[in-house]
């Protein structure tokens, strides 16, 4: 068909400049994106400008309920709750990010290599993947729990972004399958460029969309799952503060006057997690060239 | 009264760039049982304007102006009311056969269903109409084959099925999309056919929107040719194509390689590109690519005025165009034609050159595999079977043949430069079979590929110096050296040094086909692969291509391998040529001889089914026109290969002498004095003239 084409090749600008345009036009990410920026600034900023330290405690207020000090009232020992959840939020945020990089990086590097030279590594990165999908990630990570218990919580991020990474990178496999055929890629092979080579210049840049979606949709997954594994004790470990263990402490306050303490890094979650899935969404959007919604009117 | 009336369509689409004004004020007329050939490049917006004539462009298109079908208004009409006309009144016939049926449900049904549409008939009479279809677009045992489903069937019988739904209703008109393009040129000269069979069976008005000009000649009555949204010239035929007054259509005719013509006529390229339909500026839109414009071109865009001295209906858009008819300027005169020499290596006798490439025995068969788990051998697909041929200094070699033929995968053994699994391969002198890896990569210097589709060739992600620069440093040139020879290779085939710094969607074809050969030149190879280099373009830039790369031929000394599809192609740029067919080479000679006497019943019907530019020649040419498709490579047929669609085996032969086709596989063999280097694989060889030869000036 001949329609677009004409369009295609004289538009104006970059192709950073057209997703960021199309990314633009998605109200509801921009919300999400303004969102996650504010989200990000509270947790990071706000310290420096609240009172109150995480460690700080206010032998003046016992479960006192929000006020014009403690801004999200405080807990049972006079902790600061507000200061609690910026802190749980940002090793939350820590996590899923370096998580979510680690992840699709594991993805794109295993996928990639299976698809790219079929035969036996093929065949035995999709032998790991599946094993690795069928095994309970949850179980196991609780199992391994005290294995980190007491040393850093590093080693936690890597389990959850190892039990994480199997999806993707079937999926990079098979869009590999189908790139290493593209000309270009022929191209430089018989050229003589080395394989490595052409994996990480040729094959993982064609596919950064779909990298960059991912990696961001991973964020929010791993969030949940650091919270869901904290929350039963597995995860991040005292004296680290996370999200979830914040719920954990506190969510038998919930439908008491104290609801307070589980209600507020409660929503901050589920707004976080909704956010940065909205920015995801714009994302694959705007960088999607089919979308009809990030097409003009 | 005329059948269909289109008055000053407009079509524009939103973009991200603005509003894409696809079509400009369109205007033509359809009389019943006539056929209007609408001709123009990619985006020059003659599939969109018969999409708008269907009613089915997507919603956010604009369209204004007036469609009426015998004095009926179509434009505006609800989705719902035009479907009465669609498939009963106007039917369409698309490009893609593969796309365009159901794969779950069978043919039969899918005609039944198109007649049961618009008919009130029982579901046993429609498929008795579906078979009574069948057969008439000549579908072998239409009674069984009504039962089977689009993937049982070849391109070319999915083409047949797709006129079959399109004439079930007796339509007054048919549209056809293109619908030979994705063809192969043996089956193209078959659905042709069908459509003349279709034509003559309803009675139907056709439009015929292509971009080959040979398809027209031979097929319509009158033509518009369209150039950015715009029809700019309009007329009978002969007055198209013996009487160009419009610029561009000069430039077209004298642009395309004809397989006719010998002797390398000169190609006379029209420089540029189309515009881009953003935001066109006044003017005529074929002004910045017109080599006889003057002030007032670029001031007001000319309207279509009747030319006096041909038909009536004979109109072209051009301010000059009555200059143009005084003088009767042709192709030559308008656009300067590149003048090509002779490379310096043909004036050495072939034999005394030295051999750059030579194949003895090649095989490749693939094993096809049943099973996911336990694999067995099910079958062998016999993709390349033995194949003996070289390449000299300063040659180029066209490889040629329909899709299956094996032209590929004998190009990819080539390129991959390890030991096939049978028989040898020689580069430069050297055995790839006893080749170490640190020799080959040695070797890859020396050959180098251009690939079919420049969009699919250059990494998207990469700006061009990047690209350029990536066999550069691969082979361990030093980076300083490297930016200087990326500025002379971008100059060297046309483009500025400064285009490096741009990424591959920036350029247009014909530029990014010449960002690929000079990719493939960056390490001054010897041996340059070309893959279909120009089937992928539009016809206003092939000329130019294959000019540029006759001109690296001669001035770089390269030795060309040129496998493709395209005949007149070959005509011009190879030196010798090979006819492949089920993975061996039926013909293998110089240019010259095989084209004047193709010796090998294949080459002659090969070369009868090309269709030339030249209406005249068109109607009166008596064409081969072979039975059936390409038997599958994974049973080829016993003894000659070419036995089951051969037009000698099928007239000429008593039974005794088809035995020996039958029983013993013909060898390739002498034709004529054995020095030229002429040779069919064919018991029966016969050096006929197919083609009318005409003589370049």
């Amino acid at each position: 068909m001949a329609t677009p084409t004409a369009a295609a090749t004289t538009a104006p600008g970059s192709r950073g400049q057209l997703v960021l345009r199309r990314f633009l036009r998605r109200r509801l990410a921009m919300v999400g994106l303004a969102a996650v920026v504010l989200l990000v600034a509270f947790a990071y900023l706000g310290p420096h400008f609240y009172r109150w330290s995480y460690r700080d405690l206010d032998y003046s207020a016992f479960l006192s309920p929000p006020s014009a000090t403690h801004w999200f009232g405080t807990s049972q020992n006079g902790f600061d709750m507000f200061a609690l959840t910026m802190r749980g939020m940002q090793k939350s945020l820590v996590i899923g990010l370096i998580g979510a990089v680690l992840s699709t990086s594991i993805a794109a590097l295993v996928g990639a290599a299976a698809g790219y030279f079929a035969g036996w590594t093929d065949r035995a990165m999709v032998a790991v993947i599946d094993l690795l999908l069928v095994l309970p990630s949850f179980l196991i990570i609780a199992v391994l729990s005290p294995i980190f218990n007491g040393r850093t919580w590093l080693i936690f991020v890597l389990l959850l972004a190892a039990f994480q990474w199997m999806v993707t990178a079937r999926v990079v496999r098979s869009m590999t399958l189908s790139l290493k055929e593209r000309e270009f890629v022929s191209a430089a092979r018989f050229m003589g460029v080395s394989h490595w080579r052409i994996i990480v210049r040729h094959i993982l840049p064609n596919m950064s969309s779909f990298l960059i979606i991912d990696a961001t949709i991973n964020v929010s997954s791993l969030i949940l799952a650091e919270v869901g594994l904290s929350f039963f004790g597995f995860g991040v470990q005292p004296p680290d503060i996370s999200l979830g263990t914040l719920i954990n402490d506190h969510w038998e306050a919930a439908g008491t006057v104290n609801g307070y303490q589980f209600y507020f890094p409660a929503i901050l979650l589920v707004v976080l997690v909704l956010a940065v899935n909205l920015v995801g969404d714009g994302l694959r959007d705007a960088l999607d060239p089919n979308a009809e919604v990030g097409a003009p009117e | 009264m005329s059948l269909l009336d289109v008055e000053n369509l407009s079509v524009s689409f939103p973009s991200e760039a603005g509003v894409v004004a696809a079509v400009r004020g369109l205007s033509y007329r359809v009389m019943p049982g006539e056929v209007l050939g609408i001709v123009g490049e990619s985006g020059s917006g003659k599939s969109v304007s018969c999409l708008a004539v269907m009613g089915l462009l997507p919603n956010r298109a604009r369209v204004a102006g007036s469609v009426r079908f015998r004095g009926t208004e179509l434009l505006g009409r609800t989705d719902r009311e035009l479907s009465a006309y669609r498939g009963r009144t106007i039917s369409m016939i698309f490009q893609d056969p593969l796309s365009a049926l159901t794969p779950v449900y069978t043919v039969g049904d899918q005609i039944a269903e198109a007649v049961r549409v618009h008919r009130n008939v029982s579901r046993p009479s429609a498929l008795d109409r579906a078979v009574e279809l069948l057969a008439l677009v000549g579908i072998p045992e239409p009674r069984q084959r009504v039962g089977a489903f689009p993937h049982e069937f070849s391109g070319g019988m999915r083409q047949r099925v797709m006129i079959a739904m399109a004439i079930a209703n007796d339509p007054e008109l048919i549209i056809a999309d293109e619908p030979t393009t994705a063809l192969d040129v043996t089956i193209q000269a078959q659905i042709l056919e069908v459509l003349h069979t279709a034509k003559d069976a309803t009675g139907a008005a056709i439009i015929m929107i292509t971009h080959d000009l040979g398809v027209i000649a031979g097929f319509a009555d009158r033509v518009a040719v369209m150039y950015a949204g715009k029809p700019v010239e309009t007329g009978a035929v002969d007055d198209v194509f013996y009487r160009p007054r419009m610029p561009y259509t000069l430039g077209l005719l004298g642009s395309l390689p004809r397989v006719d013509v010998g002797n390398r006529q000169p190609l006379t390229p029209i420089e540029g590109n189309p515009p881009s339909l953003v935001a066109l500026p006044p003017g005529c839109p074929f002004a910045p690519r017109c080599p006889i414009r003057i002030t007032r071109c670029d001031e007001a865009e000319p309207e279509l005025l009747p030319m006096r001295a041909s038909g009536a209906e004979h109109h072209a858009a051009c301010h000059r165009s009555s200059e143009v008819e005084e003088r009767e300027l042709g192709s030559a005169d308008v656009f300067p034609a590149a003048v090509v020499g002779a490379p310096p290596a043909a004036f050495t006798p072939r034999g005394e050159r030295t051999r750059v490439l030579e194949l003895v025995d090649v095989v490749k068969h693939f094993a096809l595999v049943k099973g996911a788990i336990l694999r067995r051998r099910a079958g062998t697909v016999y993709a390349v079977d033995g194949i003996t041929l070289d390449v000299r200094a300063g040659e180029t070699l066209g490889l040629v043949g329909e899709s299956g033929c094996g032209k590929t995968t004998t190009m990819l053994e080539i390129l991959s430069l390890v030991r096939p699994a049978s028989g040898r391969i020689v580069v430069l002198g050297k055995d790839t079979g006893a080749l170490g890896p640190a020799e080959r990569f040695q070797l890859r210097r020396e050959m180098s590929v251009v690939f079919q589709d420049p969009m699919a060739s250059l990494d998207p992600r990469m700006p061009v110096g990047d690209i350029l620069a990536e066999p550069l440093r691969t082979h361990g040139v030093p980076e300083g050296e490297r930016a200087r020879r990326i500025g002379e290779l971008l100059e060297t085939v046309g483009l500025r040094p400064e285009h490096a710094s741009r990424y591959p969607q920036e350029f247009s074809g014909g530029q990014r086909q010449r960002i690929g050969i000079a990719r493939a030149l960056a390490l001054r190879p010897t041996l340059v692969v070309l893959d279909e280099p120009v089937s992928a373009l539009d016809v206003s830039i092939r000329a130019g291509v294959i000019n540029l790369l006759q001109r690296l031929k001669i001035e770089l000394g390269l030795s060309y391998v040129f496998v493709a599809h395209d005949l007149s192609v070959v005509r011009y740029i190879a030196d010798r040529i090979a006819v492949m067919y089920l993975g061996k080479i039926m013909e293998i000679g110089d240019v010259e001889d095989v084209f004047a006497l193709p010796a090998h019943p294949y080459t002659q019907a090969l070369l009868s089914a090309i269709p030339v530019p030249d209406p005249k020649k068109e109607r009166a040419r008596r064409r081969i026109i072979l039975r059936g498709d390409l038997p599958s490579p994974a049973n080829p047929p016993s003894g000659c290969r070419f036995r089951t669609r051969c037009q000698t085996f099928a007239e000429k032969l008593d039974d005794v002498r088809r035995r020996r086709c039958v029983d013993e596989q013909p060898i390739l063999a002498d034709q004529g004095e054995p020095a030229r280097g002429h040779r069919a694989a064919c018991h029966y060889a016969e050096r006929i003239a197919v083609l009318d030869d005409v003589t370049a000036t």
